[in-house]
């Protein structure tokens, strides 16, 4: 599939059909649910903390550019360097020079859905250097040439024997003989190779879940490590972040961690939680030489002024995605972009822009999921709706649609003309379904009865019927 | 309307898809309602609460459809359908397609937003209704989202199909998952609904269920629609039939003699 939020509706009939795409979503339906209500079940304060991480991040993000200068002051005062970015590009020049500074040639990068916006490996692999992703799912899509499909779980499109060939055709050169099928010995071939990655790296790159305007530290959850190695072994740290990610202080993280990791694994909190203060002290043992946070804007001080600013709450813990019918169903490569799902559908439109991506906000069945699971109370249906009423005011909703809608709207503020329509629209749904009481194929809407009946009407209008029996009593 | 001070006017909003597919359920709302003890008019001047439209963006078109609701329901007592999501389209949407700057609305659409209830809600909560019914069934209910999320329905539903009697509740496996039918959605995203359909009847079939009940006439059409090419023999009803005693006559999309 041509991976472009435009062809939304292409990719999401083929992921439909995609027996593999299939048989993973289908294997890790439900585990992300259940152990998150779970947890959640399990921790009272839950919702008093929702609550708190709501007026953090608002009062955060009424006070941004503050709360920015005073990390980026930290920052310096520990000896590293902030870089602010408006644009991918930026973004990607100012890592490529603090690369070339360093004479790096071999990068550790850890997750980081930023480098994904930058579309960081490609950029550094064309100017030459060597890349390896240290997340085990980023370092399979990573063999497998692919983008991630899910904010936290980046394989998660992946069958595990898709893995164990993905592990077979690219680890020989490493002397690997034999398949690795199991988890373990899957996650012990991965560890073996990427050790000697990060030995040898020159730079480590990692994203950041947090950034603390008091010390100027970043935070990073992970449950693999890497993020560790990735940030002290090299002699550059690279941190990559936007900069909606900065928070107060450690006493604010503390509401975060709690949330975050509840809502995205269902884990009371991530396996390792690494907080990176700056560049190797004098008395310090080991540590990076070089500490550099490079902060993307790309579309976010534009989204902070607009009526979308509370979407830049996001911790990124992919909860809304876990609980959408629509994602649990297609992926999220069918998205065409890197933020899939629920958050992806605001996300997306916001930072591409509307006309590249108008069936995003529409491909939602509005079921509210998502925002009673969002940690940070996202009105992400309220958003959406925001979405589709600037897609319908700029004629960007499909012709189809919109003389449907134009018809209905024309007989329904006609209450006589919609008596009769009903009446006569209920008499034909139900001489076409007289026999069998359903209707399997339906003019107009071919889609539906491609997998559904359509239940035949059972009257000629409620309505009028109630009126014309009860009046005539 | 019509009401003396003893007894309270309830305009039924019976709502497209009721008025168009399903009148017992129409039928069946109504008699619990008047039987509880209230004066029930249909008003011929309803026709959409606007939610295919709104859903869709077309907000001016929206206001149009609302305000022909407001003014057919301004008079009554209370305000019943039976339906979640349209119930919900009142009493969520309506306030913030009006609403001015500070945020406020007028009176006539707060009264309107105040006394609109969902069917379940109303029985349990206003009509205090007494439940006659029997249907000797293993049932399931399906949660449907506006109504359990935008309006928090959940327990009304299942205590009023407790007092039926021979009827037993069997819970679903993510019985307030969406089924996949989501209004205009359905239409724009067929194979997806579709996808997400059969994911619903499988977990409703694995209850062992014999009938599937709902609020929403939607969610039932989509839901017995799905079962109903799987060859299913589950019975999908709206509550409002099997709570109104109505529960043997041929459910959704099955034949009628």
């Amino acid at each position: 599939m041509d991976a472009a939020p435009t062809n939304f509706k292409s990719n999401a009939r083929a992921a439909l059909l995609d027996e593999k795409l299939q048989g993973a979503l289908k294997k890790s339906r439900g585990g992300f649910v259940d152990k998150r209500q779970q947890a959640v079940d399990d921790f009272a304060q839950f919702e008093t903390l929702r609550d708190r991480a709501v007026d953090i991040k608002n009062h955060v993000l009424a006070d941004l550019d503050r709360y920015l200068e005073q990390f980026e002051s930290q920052v310096a005062k520990v000896g590293g360097q902030v870089h602010f970015a408006s644009t991918p590009q930026q973004g990607v020049e100012t890592i490529i020079d603090i690369c070339k500074q360093s004479g790096a040639q071999r990068i550790a990068k850890g997750k980081s859905m930023i480098g994904e916006e930058m579309d960081l490996n490609d950029a550094l692999e064309k100017e030459g250097m060597e890349v390896i992703e240290t997340d085990l799912g980023e370092y399979i899509i990573q063999l497998a040439g692919e983008k991630p499909s899910h904010i936290i779980a980046p394989a998660i499109h992946k069958t595990r024997a898709e893995i164990t060939e993905l592990f077979h055709e690219n680890h020989q050169k490493y002397g690997l003989t034999e398949k690795v099928e199991q988890v373990a010995t899957i996650v012990n071939e991965a560890r073996t190779v990427l050790r000697e990655h990060f030995v040898n790296a020159d730079v480590g790159i990692t994203g950041a879940n947090f950034l603390l305007a008091d010390s100027g530290a970043s935070v990073l959850v992970t449950n693999e490590g890497n993020g560790d190695l990735t940030s002290t072994l090299p002699r550059v740290h690279i941190v990559t972040a936007s900069i909606e990610k900065v928070i107060p202080s450690h006493k604010d993280l503390t509401v975060f961690l709690r949330l975050l990791a509840r809502s995205a694994t269902g884990q009371e909190i991530s396996s390792y939680t690494s907080i990176y203060s700056g560049p190797a002290q004098a008395d310090d043992m080991d540590g990076p030489e070089e500490y550099h946070v490079v902060l993307l804007d790309n579309g976010r001080s534009k989204m902070l002024q607009s009526e979308f600013w509370e979407m830049l709450r996001c911790i990124r813990c992919g909860a809304c995605m876990n609980h959408c019918p629509v994602y649990q169903s297609i992926g999220g490569h069918a998205y065409g972009w890197i933020y899939p799902g629920p958050m992806g559908s605001v996300w997306t439109p916001l930072l591409l822009g509307v006309q590249n991506a108008a069936n995003l906000p529409n491909a939602c069945t509005l079921n509210g999921r998502c925002e009673s699971v969002c940690p940070v109370k996202i009105p992400l249906p309220k958003l959406l709706r925001k979405l589709r009423n600037q897609i319908f005011e700029r004629g960007l909703l499909d012709r189809f649609s919109r003389i449907g809608l134009a018809i209905w709207a024309f007989v329904a503020s006609r209450p006589k003309l919609f008596r009769s329509t009903i009446s006569v629209s209920a008499w034909c749904l139900n001489r076409m379904g007289r026999r069998r009481g359903s209707i399997r194929r339906l003019p107009l809407a071919g889609g539906w009865a491609e997998a559904r009946d359509f239940p035949a009407a059972s009257g000629t209008g409620f309505v009028s019927s109630w009126n014309s029996s009860c009046r005539s009593d | 309307m019509r009401s003396n001070s003893d007894t309270k006017s309830v305009g039924l909003f019976a709502t497209c898809l009721v008025d168009l597919i399903r009148p017992e359920v129409g039928f069946a709302a109504a008699k619990l309602i008047e039987d509880s003890g209230f004066h029930l008019d249909v008003p011929l001047a309803q026709t959409c609460c606007g939610q295919p439209l709104y859903n869709s963006g077309d907000l001016k078109r929206t206001r149009n459809l609302a305000r022909n609701l407001i003014d057919t329901f301004a008079e009554y007592d209370y305000v019943v359908a039976p339906s979640g999501s349209c119930a919900a389209m009142i009493k969520i949407h309506y306030p913030r397609l009006f609403a001015d700057e500070s945020g406020q609305i007028n009176q006539k659409l707060r009264k309107l937003v105040d006394r609109t209830y969902e069917l379940t809600e109303f029985l349990t909560n206003i009509a205090k209704v007494e439940v006659r019914a029997q249907y000797p069934e293993m049932c399931t209910y399906h949660d449907s989202c506006s109504g359990f999320r935008e309006l928090g329905i959940q327990q009304s539903p299942r205590a009023l199909l407790n007092k039926v009697q021979g009827l037993t509740l069997t819970e679903c496996n993510e019985a307030s998952a969406c089924c996949g039918f989501g209004g205009t959605f359905c239409v724009k995203y067929p194979q997806i609904s579709a996808q997400i359909a059969t994911e619903k009847a499988h977990n409703i079939k694995l209850t062992g269920a014999t009938t599937l009940l709902g609020g929403d006439l939607g969610c039932l059409l989509n839901i017995a629609g799905t079962l109903s090419r799987q060859g299913s023999e589950i019975r999908v009803l709206h509550v409002a039939e099997v709570l109104a005693g109505c529960g043997d006559k041929p459910a959704i999309g099955q034949p009628r003699n």
